[in-house]
């Protein structure tokens, strides 16, 4: 039996493809670590554009990771900087307002098709020569046990490796089968999302607005187009995005105004359930849980790929110097220490933006006042200010190589 | 007893530096070597400042590039007293041909099957530094990592693992400096109070100093080049490398080429 089994022995398995998948085996297979990325979906219908109309908004760290294992020039060219940010309270007359002046040269971030993200991965995955990318293959099950990990595949073969990377979603199939129990929630909220072309140019500004339904975000892209993320209350959701072009079109121009022109919707629109998660614990033994698997946030502030990123720059650190040092990828010690870098930061994060979607999902005067208020009062405190701005862009805390520029 | 015990591939001496009750005690615990939440666990979270040391001095003195696969690829090493393997292992995956001797039986058996299950070629024998070095081999590097303070005889240790280094090649130890904060540290510290160690690992009179280190070294034409302390922050729950030699410190140290 065994010996009618391919096997294959590699350093790290990668389970799950996607963003956070590539990024990492990338991330690792530039240092030379032997990886094995397994993904079911099939990598040209991901960079087909019913597979995911999103956009993605890379903060500044998040830019100084993909430089840093070479993805950023094969992106640079259709990322769009973002140069300002405005915050507005419906129709308040107060908000908020960042520009990128405030902290120096560098954009506050930059939009970029989750597709031009996936087709850089791929391309770069393609030409290290440690990285072995396994799709569309289905991985049926993990072993994992004191000497390694061992992933059985569809097709009756078997990978194995040091240390197993869960990069497999908010449903992770790894993380339950590892018993990693999660705290969850739904949000009553859905986002809608789609892309837009509008008369005049944005200047690099990007817009959230806060409507009672949740918050409305205008993400400036390439060709005078904006991305368009869109919180509605649930039970409303299926309505709009059941509408004819017109209707849709009519309901978007409401919340969107008019300040860019005429607006224009172009090609499909898409919807997402909102949810929160985080799990109770990052890593088991030779397994450790990378990006959505481990935690999801509220969209409001744009950071969800941004923490997967430091997540990938904090693994990858770790697992780079203990193969510089000789040591086992996936010793426990490592495991810890990456659990404990990165759990905080997520927590955090998720933290703040489920009580920013609180307090702005709702019209109740007082609270609307007090937050308006707040808004002012941020925008008139230079030092705080520039600290959250320095927090959205991933640059608090305590930074692995990557995020500071610096190689691996 | 280590001297009735047989099945090795080397003749070894029945009397010379090795402490036979202490070589009892480490194979008690032999099993647990290899889990890092088992008894050696300080040993696995001191690992990777020792490696780092061992690693970034021999890449200097052998110009090897760290950052390249296998860096250390050609070169012969010699881990006296590797117990389960913890730095052999490590070694051997960064290039080093790797040679690991330990006295006892249950230990080597350990590193063995350690070795076999994570795919590392590493050579085990039970043998100790003055059989080999009264046949005469040699090695580009040897390492007597927190061996010195469990042998019988520092001085004879001293002398045959310094005979085993190649004109040119480098010696490393770790070791546990001779003070009262040692005491209070590596002994009722690690061993009583945050129970680290099983009691009776280290006795205090057995330490060893800086200096008696390197005079023991000297007349084999070993000259030392460096010491630094290892220290233990307890908030990070993590070792680094510093000026500090009270406790836990690392010795390195090279033959002049043309020496013998």
């Amino acid at each position: 039996m065994l010996g009618a089994m391919q096997q294959r022995r590699v350093e790290l398995i990668v389970v799950g493809g996607g963003l956070t998948g590539l990024t990492l085996a990338i991330a690792c297979a530039a240092c030379g670590i032997e990886v094995a990325v397994v993904d079911r979906e099939d990598p040209a219908a991901m960079l087909a554009e019913p597979f995911d109309g999103r956009t993605t908004a890379i903060a500044e760290g998040s830019k100084q990771v993909l430089d840093g294992i070479g993805l950023w020039p094969l992106v640079a060219g259709a990322a769009e900087p973002i140069l300002e940010i405005r915050v507005a309270d419906n129709n308040s007359p107060l908000f908020l307002h960042y520009d990128h002046r405030d902290l120096g040269d560098a954009p506050l971030g930059y939009i970029v098709e989750n597709r031009v993200l996936r087709r850089a991965l791929i391309e770069r995955a393609r030409v290290l020569p440690s990285l072995v990318h396994l799709a569309p293959l289905a991985v049926e099950r993990v072993e994992r046990g004191g000497g390694g990990a061992r992933a059985y595949l569809a097709d009756g073969s078997v990978l194995q490796g040091e240390l197993a990377a869960a990069c497999d979603g908010r449903r992770s199939p790894l993380r339950e089968a590892a018993g990693i129990r999660t705290l969850a929630w739904d949000y009553p909220q859905t986002g809608i999302v789609c892309t837009v072309r509008h008369a005049l140019p944005h200047h690099g500004v990007a817009v959230e607005h806060f409507l009672p339904a949740g918050p409305f975000a205008i993400l400036p892209m390439t060709e005078q187009r904006s991305s368009i993320v869109w919180t509605e209350r649930a039970a409303l959701a299926p309505g709009i995005l059941a509408l004819d072009e017109a209707g849709f079109r009519a309901e978007l121009a409401r919340r969107f105004g008019d300040f860019l022109g005429e607006v224009e919707v172009v090609g499909p629109r898409w919807s997402y359930p909102l949810s929160l998660l985080h799990a109770e614990r990052y890593v088991a033994p030779r397994l450790a849980l990378v990006g959505d698997a481990a935690h999801v946030i509220h969209p409001i502030a744009g950071q969800g790929l941004n923490l997967g990123i430091r997540d990938i720059a904090v693994l990858a650190e770790l697992v780079v110097d203990a193969r510089r040092l000789g040591l086992d990828i996936g010793n426990s010690v490592l495991l810890e220490r990456y659990q404990r870098w990165r759990r905080f930061d997520n927590m955090a994060l998720a933290a703040v933006t489920d009580a920013l979607n609180r307090l702005f999902s709702n019209s109740v005067p007082p609270v609307k006042l007090l937050r308006d208020l707040g808004l002012a009062a941020i925008d008139k405190l230079p030092p705080m200010k520039r600290l959250l701005m320095r927090h959205a862009m991933g640059l608090v805390g305590e930074l692995p190589r990557l995020v500071r520029g610096e190689p691996l | 007893m280590a001297a009735s015990m047989g099945g090795s591939a080397t003749q070894h001496s029945d009397v010379g530096t090795v402490d036979p009750a202490e070589v009892e005690r480490f194979a008690r615990i032999a099993r647990t070597w290899w889990q890092p939440e088992g008894e050696f666990r300080p040993l696995h979270k001191l690992n990777p400042v020792r490696l780092a040391f061992i690693r970034d001095r021999l890449a200097a003195r052998f110009g090897r590039d760290i950052r390249r696969p296998r860096p250390f690829a050609g070169l012969r090493l010699l881990d006296i007293g590797c117990g389960g393997g913890l730095v052999s292992e490590p070694l051997a995956r960064l290039g080093f041909s790797v040679t690991g001797i330990d006295a006892g039986e249950e230990m080597l058996d350990v590193a063995r099957a350690h070795a076999a299950e994570s795919g590392v070629a590493v050579e085990y024998r039970r043998a100790t530094a003055e059989d080999l070095a009264a046949a005469g081999e040699q090695w580009d590097v040897v390492l007597a990592l927190e061996v010195v303070e469990h042998v019988a005889s520092p001085e004879l240790f001293l002398a045959a693992a310094a005979r085993l280094v190649r004109p040119g090649g480098a010696f490393i130890a770790a070791t546990i400096n001779r003070t009262p904060k040692a005491f209070v540290f590596a002994i009722l510290g690690a061993e009583y109070v945050l129970r680290w160690l099983p009691r009776g690992t280290h006795r205090w009179n057995k330490f060893l100093r800086p200096s008696e280190l390197a005079q023991g070294l000297r007349p084999q034409g070993l000259a030392v080049q460096e010491v630094r302390g290892m220290v233990y922050n307890p908030l990070a729950d993590r070792w680094s490398l510093g000026g500090d030699l009270d406790v836990n410190y690392l010795l390195f140290a090279v033959k002049a080429p043309e020496a013998g």
